[in-house]
């Protein structure tokens, strides 16, 4: 049953892993604003339909251009 | 439907000059141009996260000229490379999602702009840009131009990369690392059940436990060793050496527990309680990034200003090589950034925030200007007599106040109970100690060790962390921001109030204006109104916009029309001299109008006078803030209250009438006369609060025991202190005190049901029958419910009006 070694190893080894994951975070400055984010998570949805109407109006023009 | 708002800035709208613009109304061509730049660039979905969020844009023009210098520049950005750069620029208009959206969106409406990110708590946004393609000064422009122009200070000038501390979270982050995986190898521990395979692999459970709880005991709980030893060091019992003891004698305890076999030790308390009171350190620590509590006249100055070359070239030069002798160019709304004398012909200077006075000052030719005067009007010029650091103004930082190491000026709450509280705790270990030393010497030694152990004061020093934090976010929540937790308990302690009358209990947004003499009829009424359009003296534009509009639409608009101004001579200092519609009309000093008057009277009037005969004068008072009288009732039963003032003595009786009796009332006090007088106040045993707002009250803010800054804008301005109140919740000064005062109250009651826990903990330790369980249970349960006593508590406290 020397598993128990293995398996407490391991566990432990994943938590370290998420531990170190955990200092790094702090350390590039990810919890200095936590606001932000939150905020800014939202508006990726908002930013794509401008673009899509750029290329349409561009397409438009191109369909002029054949004509 | 009488009102509406703008679409933009969403403030009412004048019906005069309203705009309708792409079917939406705007109150003014400035927010219809953010929006034609918003709808050219298809970014119009700025308007759908919040209703109205932007601002008017300013005028602006020759305002960052400074930023066409290159070394002003290279002294603002963060990072500099061939085509790259980075500036943070502080804008107080971030408040919304909005305000996020368009600053990160820069880069569509300006080439060269590669990224920008904004950091709302702090209300900067940081610009990644090229400057080969755009320069800093189109940046600045740019953004200034939709509405959020940002503000360039002193304070600015040789920015480096500033260091975060964030050990505090690195060390909350390893005790939770070390706390957590403990608990779960402890489990087989708690039960205590024989079984062969978990007594098999004891040993490996009990070895890794104590491997894990190495770091939490040598770095997560370096700080309480430092303190401990610094307080014995100084004779000042803290609360830190009972706690560091504790920690160390649960170590030594359990290491000798797990060598020797013991038992399992204790070291899940011991990380829990090294967690526990790391967390609770952390809610302390609430800071309002956008605020600043240690802010000079730096943060007011400007960064640069416009200097005369003498082939009268203008350029911008960084304040700080400005020299004697030196002519500058001051526009409206600048600010003098040193002493000097005045070479224009005349110049409007408000000194409010500096001095103290309520009124602009009118300068002649020759006269001395000082620095920290804020011209209005039209453009002056100066030539400079002292370089900056010279200056009056700034001498008042040379001060001792300022130069002090404020931090541990008075003894905590905490502390005092320490104070007695460590003592007894050492007497009831060695007490227990000899008492079991003659009947058992091991079970003597695991008495004294448990003692120890169950008495380290966590639940104790948790308490005031936890309500001290509880309530700096409740407070901030009501915009009376805190500088650390220390304050609440000064505040609590507070029997005397200073208040300062200028910007602090008046508003200087507006004058209160009344009108004494002979009543002028729609028709004169509007003939002064037109008179004073003209005018660009202060006092004229304030009577100007108060004199009522409605005036203007009784009057048929051909009249109106008729009313164009024939002649007009303002007259420097005294007033304005113009003819119109055939009346001469005089508008201006006693002396002017040739009344006279008893001098002893101090106010300020503007008189009036029409082809020849006297009307009447307007005077102008100020403005007290809403809720004053009430305030100052409630204040004065409990409290001393005292005002001073850097203005003259013309408003004592309005005062007097104003405040309850007894209120000292102090008139004509130079900034360095207000420290002295909170000095004195202070060497008679008062715990002086001191309630201001300029520059001229920065020194007697440091020397108060505590400083409170009261501001419009609380982003912009305000001078050092210990906490900041936004100007309209003024009125609520009294229930700030109150609950800071319950608060206290909490912490004590808190103390006392502590103080219980460590009587049922002593019971068991003084018996000899600490079990590692039992240490186990009581440490989170008091932890737990001193969290929660003092949390609702302090909630319910504050709903007490």
């Amino acid at each position: 049953m020397s598993v128990i070694y293995l398996l407490i190893t391991i566990s432990i080894i994943i938590a370290i892993g998420f531990f170190i994951a955990f200092i790094t975070a702090v350390k590039t400055g990810q919890y200095d604003d936590d606001y932000t984010p939150s905020v800014r998570m939202l508006f990726d949805d908002e930013l794509l339909k401008p673009t899509k109407k750029e290329i349409k109006v561009e397409k438009k023009e191109e369909n002029k251009l054949d004509v | 439907m009488d009102t509406q708002n703008c679409f933009h800035c969403g403030l009412d709208i004048v019906k005069e000059d309203e705009i309708i613009f792409d079917a939406k109304n705007f109150c003014c061509n400035g927010c219809k141009t953010v929006y034609e730049i918003f709808s050219l660039n298809d970014m119009t979905c700025y308007y759908d996260f919040e209703k109205s969020p932007g601002a008017t844009p300013q005028d602006i023009s020759g305002k960052y000229d400074f930023l066409d210098n290159e070394s002003i520049v290279s002294k603002l950005l963060e990072f500099q490379e061939n085509s790259t750069a980075i500036i943070s620029l502080n804008i107080p208009h971030i408040h919304c999602s909005s305000c996020i959206w368009i600053l990160e969106n820069l880069q569509r409406l300006q080439k060269g702009i590669s990224t920008s990110q904004v950091n709302f708590p702090e209300k900067k946004v940081r610009i990644t840009y090229n400057p080969e393609l755009v320069s800093i000064k189109n940046i600045v422009y740019l953004l200034s131009s939709i509405g959020y122009e940002p503000y360039i200070s002193l304070e600015n000038y040789e920015t480096g990369a500033n260091n975060v501390d964030r050990s505090l979270t690195y060390k909350l982050g390893v005790a939770f690392f070390c706390f957590g995986n403990i608990m779960l190898l402890s489990f087989p521990e708690y039960f205590e059940v024989k079984e062969f395979w978990l007594d098999h692999y004891r040993g490996f459970f009990r070895w890794l436990i104590f491997a894990l709880a190495m770091p939490s005991f040598i770095y997560s709980a370096n700080g309480y060793y430092v303190s401990a030893y610094k307080s014995i060091k100084t004779k000042m019992l803290n609360i830190d050496i009972p706690i560091a003891l504790g920690i160390v004698v649960m170590f030594i305890r359990s290491a000798f527990d797990i060598i020797m076999d013991y038992g399992p030790g204790f070291f899940d308390s011991l990380t829990g309680l090294i967690f526990f009171m790391l967390l609770g350190k952390m809610f302390q620590i609430k800071t309002y990034s956008f605020l600043s509590f240690e802010r000079d006249f730096k943060s007011y100055f400007p960064i640069a200003i416009t200097k005369i070359n003498a082939d009268t070239s203008e350029e911008s030069v960084p304040i700080y090589e400005v020299l004697k002798g030196d002519r500058l160019l001051i526009r409206n709304q600048e600010l003098i950034p040193v002493d000097g004398i005045l070479i224009s012909e005349q110049a409007e200077i408000d000194y409010s925030f500096v001095t103290g006075e309520a009124v602009a000052i009118t300068k002649k030719s020759g006269d001395k200007v000082f620095a920290g005067g804020k011209q209005i009007g039209k453009v002056i010029e100066m030539e400079v007599l002292h370089s900056v650091s010279q200056s009056y103004l700034t001498q008042l930082w040379s001060n001792d106040v300022f130069q002090k190491n404020v931090e541990q000026k008075h003894k905590t709450i905490t502390d005092n109970i320490s104070h007695y509280f460590t003592p007894i705790l050492l007497l009831i270990a060695f007490v227990s100690f000899t008492y079991w030393i003659f009947i058992d010497a091991t079970t003597a030694f695991n008495v004294f060790t448990a003692v120890l152990i169950v008495a380290c004061p966590c639940a104790l020093a948790l308490t005031a962390p936890f309500t001290f934090g509880n309530v700096l976010r409740i407070l901030g929540k009501q915009k009376f921001y805190l500088k650390n937790a220390l304050v609440i308990e000064q505040l609590a302690k507070v029997d005397t109030i200073v208040f300062d009358k200028t910007g602090t209990i008046t508003t200087n947004k507006k004058s209160n204006i009344s009108y004494e003499g002979t009543t002028l009829s729609d028709e004169e009424l509007l003939l002064i109104k037109n008179v004073l359009r003209a005018s660009n003296h202060p006092l004229s534009r304030m009577l100007y916009d108060y004199l009522p509009l409605p005036i203007l639409e009784n009057i048929s608009a051909t009249l109106t029309k008729k009313m164009k101004v024939e002649y007009f001579e303002e007259i420097t200092g005294k007033g304005i001299k113009s003819q119109i519609f055939g009346y001469t009309i005089l508008i201006g000093s006693a002396s002017f109008v040739e009344k006279l008057e008893d001098s002893s009277i101090q106010q300020t009037a503007v008189h009036i006078k029409i082809d020849g005969i006297y009307f009447g004068k307007f005077i102008f008072n100020n403005q007290y803030r809403e809720g004053l009288e009430e305030l100052f009732q409630t204040l004065s039963k409990q409290y001393k209250i005292k005002v001073l003032s850097g203005d003259n003595e013309g408003e004592r009786s309005v005062l007097e009438r104003l405040l309850p009796k007894g209120t000292e009332l102090i008139f004509n006090q130079k900034p360095e006369q207000k420290l002295e007088f909170i000095k004195n106040l202070q060497e008679k045993g008062n715990n002086v609060m001191m309630v201001g707002d300029g520059l001229n009250d920065a020194g007697a803010l440091a020397q108060s025991d505590i400083g409170i800054s009261i501001s419009e804008n609380v982003n912009v301005f305000s001078p050092a202190c210990d906490a900041i109140l936004d100007a309209n919740e003024f009125q609520k000064l009294n229930y700030f005190l109150k609950f800071s005062k319950n608060s206290i109250t909490t912490i004590k009651m808190s103390f006392t049901l502590s103080l219980l826990y460590n009587v049922v903990g002593l019971t068991f330790a003084v018996t000899g029958n600490l079990l590692p369980l039992v240490a186990a249970i009581i440490m989170p349960l008091s932890t737990i419910t001193i969290v929660s006593f003092v949390t609702v508590m302090s909630n319910y406290y504050s709903r007490k009006k």
